[in-house]
Order: C-alpha cells, then sequence, then structure tokens
C-alpha cells in the first residue's frame, strides 16, 4: 500500500474509500456562493475596516486633532504679511529735514523703532545680535546736500539672513525715499501719478485665506495617502492577507471594500477643516462647496490609490509612513500650497503640472476665495480625473492576487 | 541497498474522483525549484499529514492547490476542479488555517465570524445559524465578545478553525495549526480535526509533530522540493529503503544515553544512531552482535523504526543520491 514512487500503478486506498457518488455531492459548490456575492464581499470588508478604525482610538484622535493644530498654527500664528520690523536709528544730522523722515519711517506699519544707536558700530552690534533687523543712518551732512540741491544720502542695513523681512525693508525703505525726494521736488504740488493698489478676494491679505484652503487639500492627501497604505501594510504584517487571498475575495473587491471607509472619512475631515475656516477664522466660501466637493473625489481617489501603490512596496507599517511621507512632502513643497508657483524655475513648474495637490489647491482657492464655478474649473477637475484614473489602474494592477 | 528514490516520474490520472489529486507537479521560482514533480490523490474523509523540513516545499504546494501560484508543469485537482483555472471556484469551497491564525486581533471573535461570513457569501440567517453550530463546535461561547489579540493561543486557534470552517468547506487545508500550542490545545484540535474526518471533510495538513503525523491516515514527506515517500505512518515503517536487509534497529536503554551514542556512533556496522528520549536508537549490521558492537551488558532489544527514523533516513539516501549524481 505504500506508494513507494516507482511506475507500477499505485493500487491507492482512495478506490474504495471514495465512491465516485458520494464525492459528487461535495464538488457542487455550495448554494451560497453561486450568486453573484461581490457586493457582500465589500461590504463585509468595509464594515470590517470601519470597526479597525473605531477601535484604534489612538489613530482616530490623531487624525482628528493633527488638522486642528495645524490649523491654528497656519491661521493664527503665521503671518506671511511682513509688520512691525524691529528698527535701530543712528540720526547724525539731527535736523528738522532728519527728523521729518524718521516720521515717514515710523508712520509706515512696516519699521517699528526699538532703538537709538549713538555710533556706528552700536548700529552694526544691534543687527548682529538680532535685536534689530534694519538700521537707518542718516549722515550729518544730509540737510546741508538737501539744501544745496545735492543727492542726500540715507544708509539702510538690512538683515538679510530673513529674506522676507529683508525684501519687505528694501521695498519700503525705496518707496519712502521717493515719496520724501517727489514731495521735495514738487514742493506742495499734488503727485501726478498715483497707484491705487486693490487686493481683490482677500482684501486685508489675510495669511489664513492663502493657508487654509491648501491645507484642507494637504492634510486630505496626507491622511488617504497613510490610512490607505495601513490598511492593506497591516494586514500583510499581521498574516490575515494571505488569510484573505485564499478566500473567494476577487482584488477589486478587497480595495474597493477597503477604501470605502477611508474615503468617508477623509472627506469628513474635508469638511470639518472647512467648517473651522468658515466659523472660526471667518474666511468667506464664495463659490459653491458642493463643486469643490465633487472636484475632491478624483484627488481623494488618486491619493488612496497610491496609498495603495505604496503598500505593495513596503511589508512593515513603519516602512509604510516613510515612503508616504517621502512622496506627500515634494507635494507640499512644489504645489503652491506654500510658495508661489509663478516664482518656480521652469522645470519645477512642470513638475509641478503633474502633481494632483497642484489642481485641487488652485480650485479650491478658486472656488473659496474666488468665488470660481465649473465654467473656470472643469479643466481642473478633467484632469483630477484623468490622474484618479491612472493611479488607480496602475496600483490596482500592481494589487494582482498573487503572492509574492 | 539504495532503493532507487530519486525517479519520480509523472503519474498521471490515478484517481478523477479524489479529493485533491496531483499529477507531477512542479513550481518554480526563477531558476529555484520549489515544488518538483510531486504526485499524489487524497481521498474523501481523509486527515493527511504533509511533513518536511522548513523550506521543502510545504506552503508552496498547498498555495498552488488553492490556484495562488501557477504550475510550471503538471495537473493538479481539487474538489474536481482544475487549479490552473478554476482557482476562484476552489478557493470558495475549501477553508484554509495558516500557522499564524489569520485573526483580527481587535476585532471580537464574534465579529471575525461574521467577517469571514461575508467574505464566503452566507445570508444573514445562514450565518447565524452556522456560527451557533461551529461556537458550540469549538466551545467558543464565552469568548465571543472577547478581542481576538486577547485570546490565549488555544482559543485563537479554535476561532481560526471555526473562520475556516464558516462556509462547510469540504476541504480544509491546515498550515501548521498547533505551531506555539500547548500540548492540551494541540490535543483538543486534533479531536475537532477527527471529529470533522468523521463528517466527511477532508483534511491536508502539515505539521513538525510526529505524534501528529503518527495520528494522520496517510503521512506525505517533502524533502527538497520532492515527495519522497506517501503512505500510512505504519506502512512507512516497514518501507524497504528504511529496513535495508542485513540490518536491525535498537533502542539501547542505559544511564548516559549521551555518553552511550557516542560509544556507538564511530563503531563498525553502525549506520545510524540518534538518542530518542532515554534511549539510542540505531540502525546496525543484523550479523553483529552485541558484543561486537561494544555494547555487553547492556540494555537492548529490537525495535520498530519511528516515523522519525523513516523520514531520517529517507532525507540521509536522499542527500547521498544527490551527492552520487553531483560527483
Amino acid at each position: 500500500m505504500i506508494e513507494k514512487i516507482k511506475n507500477e500503478p499505485p493500487a491507492g486506498p482512495w478506490a474504495e474509500k471514495a465512491p465516485v457518488t458520494e464525492l459528487a455531492s461535495d464538488l457542487v459548490v455550495p448554494t451560497s456562493t453561486q450568486r453573484p456575492g461581490s457586493w457582500q464581499r465589500i461590504h463585509s470588508m468595509a464594515r470590517k475596516e470601519l470597526l479597525h478604525i473605531l477601535r484604534d482610538r489612538s489613530t482616530l484622535l490623531m487624525t482628528l486633532f493633527f488638522p486642528i493644530v495645524e490649523m491654528i498654527m497656519l491661521g493664527y500664528a503665521i503671518d506671511t504679511n511682513v509688520r512691525n520690523i524691529p528698527t535701530i536709528i543712528l540720526d547724525q544730522c539731527k535736523t528738522e529735514e532728519s527728523r521729518r523722515l524718521l516720521r515717514s519711517f515710523e508712520n509706515s506699519d512696516d519699521f517699528q523703532i526699538v532703538a537709538w544707536a549713538g555710533n556706528d558700530q552700536e548700529l552694526t552690534r544691534a543687527i548682529v545680535a538680532g535685536q534689530a533687523r534694519v538700521g537707518i543712518k542718516i549722515p550729518e551732512n544730509y540737510s546741508r546736500q538737501l539744501q544745496a540741491g545735492e543727492t542726500a544720502q540715507v544708509l539702510i542695513l538690512v538683515d538679510g539672513s530673513v529674506s522676507s523681512v529683508a525684501g519687505e525693508a528694501v521695498n519700503v525703505g525705496n518707496a519712502i525715499a521717493l515719496r520724501e525726494s517727489l514731495e521735495r521736488s514738487l514742493g506742495g504740488k499734488p503727485l501726478p501719478v498715483e497707484a491705487r493698489p486693490r487686493v481683490l478676494f482677500n482684501p486685508d491679505t489675510r495669511s489664513a485665506n492663502f493657508f487654509i484652503p491648501g491645507l484642507m487639500v494637504v492634510l486630505s492627501q496626507l491622511m488617504a495617502i497613510t490610512l490607505s497604505a495601513n490598511a492593506i501594510v497591516r494586514e500583510k504584517e499581521k498574516g490575515t492577507l494571505e488569510q484573505l487571498y485564499m478566500t473567494p475575495v476577487r482584488p477589486y473587491e478587497l480595495i474597493l471594500g477597503k477604501m470605502m471607509p477611508y474615503l468617508v472619512l477623509t472627506f469628513l475631515e474635508f469638511c470639518g477643516i472647512a467648517f473651522l475656516m468658515r466659523t472660526v477664522f471667518a474666511v468667506p466660501i464664495n463659490g459653491s462647496f458642493i463643486t469643490l466637493l465633487v472636484l475632491t473625489l478624483p484627488f481623494v481617489l488618486t491619493m488612496l490609490g497610491w496609498g495603495l501603490w505604496v503598500s505593495t512596496r513596503v511589508n512593515t507599517r513603519e516602512g509604510a509612513m516613510q515612503v508616504a511621507m517621502a512622496t506627500v512632502m515634494p507635494c507640499i513643497f512644489l504645489s503652491g500650497y506654500v510658495f508661489p508657483l509663478d516664482s518656480m524655475p521652469a522645470f519645477f513648474w512642470y513638475v509641478a503640472q503633474i502633481i494632483p495637490t497642484t489642481w485641487l489647491i488652485d480650485a479650491a482657492r478658486g472656488v473659496i476665495l474666488r468665488g470660481a464655478g465649473w465654467s473656470e474649473l472643469w479643466g481642473h477637475g478633467l484632469i483630477l480625473c484623468l490622474m484618479a484614473a491612472i493611479v488607480l489602474a496602475l496600483s490596482s494592477l500592481r494589487m494582482q492576487k498573487r503572492l509574492s | 541497498m539504495q532503493p532507487s528514490l530519486t525517479e519520480y516520474p509523472a503519474q498521471v490520472g490515478r484517481n478523477p474522483h479524489a479529493v485533491i489529486d496531483i499529477n507531477g507537479v512542479t513550481i518554480r521560482f526563477g531558476k529555484f525549484t520549489a515544488v518538483d514533480h510531486v504526485s499524489m490523490s487524497i481521498s474523501k474523509g481523509e486527515v493527511f499529514g504533509l511533513l518536511g523540513p522548513n523550506g521543502s516545499g510545504k506552503t508552496t504546494l498547498i498555495r498552488a492547490l488553492c490556484g495562488l501560484i501557477p504550475l510550471a508543469e503538471g495537473k493538479a485537482g481539487v474538489l474536481g476542479h482544475d487549479v490552473a483555472t478554476d482557482s476562484e471556484l476552489i478557493r470558495s469551497s475549501i477553508g484554509y488555517m495558516s500557522q499564524k491564525f489569520a485573526l483580527y486581533e481587535d476585532l471580537t471573535s464574534n465579529e471575525n465570524l461574521d467577517f469571514y461570513a461575508g467574505i464566503y457569501g452566507l445570508s444573514q440567517s445562514e450565518a447565524r445559524e452556522r456560527k451557533a453550530e461551529l461556537i458550540q463546535q469549538v466551545g467558543l461561547g464565552p469568548y465571543l465578545d472577547r478581542l481576538g489579540g486577547r485570546l490565549s493561543g488555544g482559543w485563537k486557534q479554535r476561532l481560526a478553525l471555526a473562520c475556516a470552517l464558516v462556509h462547510r468547506p469540504r476541504l480544509v487545508f491546515l498550515d501548521e495549526p498547533t505551531a506555539g500550542i500547548d500540548p492540551v490545545a494541540r490535543r483538543d484540535l486534533w479531536d475537532l480535526l477527527f471529529y470533522l474526518s468523521s463528517e466527511g471533510v477532508t483534511l491536508f495538513v502539515t505539521t513538525h509533530y510526529m505524534d501528529e503525523a503518527e495520528r494522520c491516515a496517510r503521512v506525505g514527506y517533502l524533502y527538497q522540493a520532492r515527495l519522497l515517500t506517501v503512505g500510512a505512518p505504519s506502512d512507512l515503517k516497514h518501507l524497504e529503503g528504511v529496513n535495508p536487509p542485513g540490518t536491525r534497529r535498537l533502542e539501547i536503554l542505559g544511564p548516559d544515553v549521551g555518553h552511550l551514542l557516542e560509544r556507538i556512533r564511530h563503531r563498525p556496522g553502525v549506520y545510524q544512531a540518534t538518542i530518542f528520549g532515554q534511549a539510542v536508537h540505531a540502525l546496525v549490521d543484523a550479523k553483529r552482535s552485541l558484543r561486537d558492537l561494544g555494547l555487553e551488558g547492556v540494555e537492548a532489544r529490537e525495535t520498530e523504526p519511528s516515523l522519525e527514523d523513516v523520514f531520517v533516513t529517507l532525507s540521509r539516501q536522499q542527500d547521498e543520491a544527490r551527492n552520487g549524481r553531483a560527483g
């Protein structure tokens, strides 16, 4: 009875033990799996995933609190508008003219005089020490040169270590000097030309209005990528993915079922941030929020697919986190979230165009600040849908139902 | 003296009605051959044990039988379906339990069962009925609302088995189901397995434990991707290759088995010697007396080979055959 694996036909014991008739019933697949149970499998998967989310309180709290902290930071603390630059003055002239010039510096919002220096050394020392960002020196011969009709020079020392402050100080310094010159040469006559700038959509140039629409997009991206990458990698780590492969679940059912709860969660977060933006930071939503939500759908799908792609590449949650962050960082820097796209070198400008984040941030600012609608944003929608289709197709292909 | 254990021609069409029927199955990953021309057949209700060292291809073979890995050569049928074409049908009618007990630790026992019931497409009423039955069978009642991660090893394993059985599979693969489980839980699991077998469920079990192998109706031994032998444990012990003519197997008792082993290991006429609990098992030349072997005054008696002896002997012969061919 032993199969010694030779050429002789084995007379195995199964021949008697397994009559055909009895086996036939075993070969019939149970009726419950004969009907297309696809939706049921997706539903079971989604419900299980929802339970994971609800059970993992710390992750849930993190995902809900992180955006609020981030918003308060960006909305209140960070002000990109330069105001009240600490300034030190060295007035060696001490005349009516020099005081008049200093008053015009003081009256601009930009400069705040914090100290007076007695000599050149004190002036530079204060800037090196960081007590003042700007030093203004009016030389002894200032009034004399003005009266003689010569060009009177004023030295403005600017601390270049904070570039945005430096740029502002140089511009405002020039503008003040120019105005002073004009008023002097016109001698009381009105200015021939005056620019009347009007800032549209964000008249007070508040940075909350600029940052929060972008923040909504960036946080949704971060959340969608990390959640979806984690969802698969967690099952890889625990060995449950291998178990799932042994069940009749098809790859697309697995992916759809897993992604649905995360899609909903990401949308909830998006809406939550929008709500806080509207109520706490009083940023008006000038366009249709529904339009923005519709545009967000393909974006979130792209990011969920992206996370899926990450999950096929790594085997641990730490690894997934790292790869996710590594791919999110360029998006944050190149998407125009912080740094304006218009001032990017050509190469990076082109890179920015293939980042989905760029398009949704632009659309979000469009809807929220400029009140843009479908007639302006249909192109954005088209591009975002195209990106979603490509990313989802590629990552689903990689998630083939084969164990590596 | 060496039986031919190196050539295994594919045996085609042996039994088309078997629950599992494998003919000349070969699986390759690149140049590496993970399963090499394996043929066997398993019938309904059988408890089949597959043994072999780690990396010998046991898990790969199971995956291939579920249609997850393509076959490089050969044919395999599971429950009458071809693994190459009907893998989805196969997967919906088999159960699988891995050594890791693939449970969701943050879900309760009940939720785990619900999930698998949904995945296997049971309707709500079917699921309720089946769950009650399983809970009673594996005795999960008191632990239904406990999180999977909080269960002890034995209970995790029962829950994993219940999940694998939720759709009433006619065939269950168990990949090292008792690794790292205490002896009582192991025994309980085997009781459950025999109960299933009596219900007509076919069980395909991989294990490293010889006592578990002894319980199987038939065992196969996979070594370096090749199936060296298949048969009932009692029959394997009488294999010619394991008991070469002109040899006998002795059980030698002594106070210091380590010392005893050293003493006889390199004696002429001793082919094999290993420690077995409080004794040394040795395969010796039948013509030599105890005195020749330096065993006067030591208690020694003739014995049957254990299953372990069988596998060790077959592995060595395979190694020698391989080396012989290479040299």
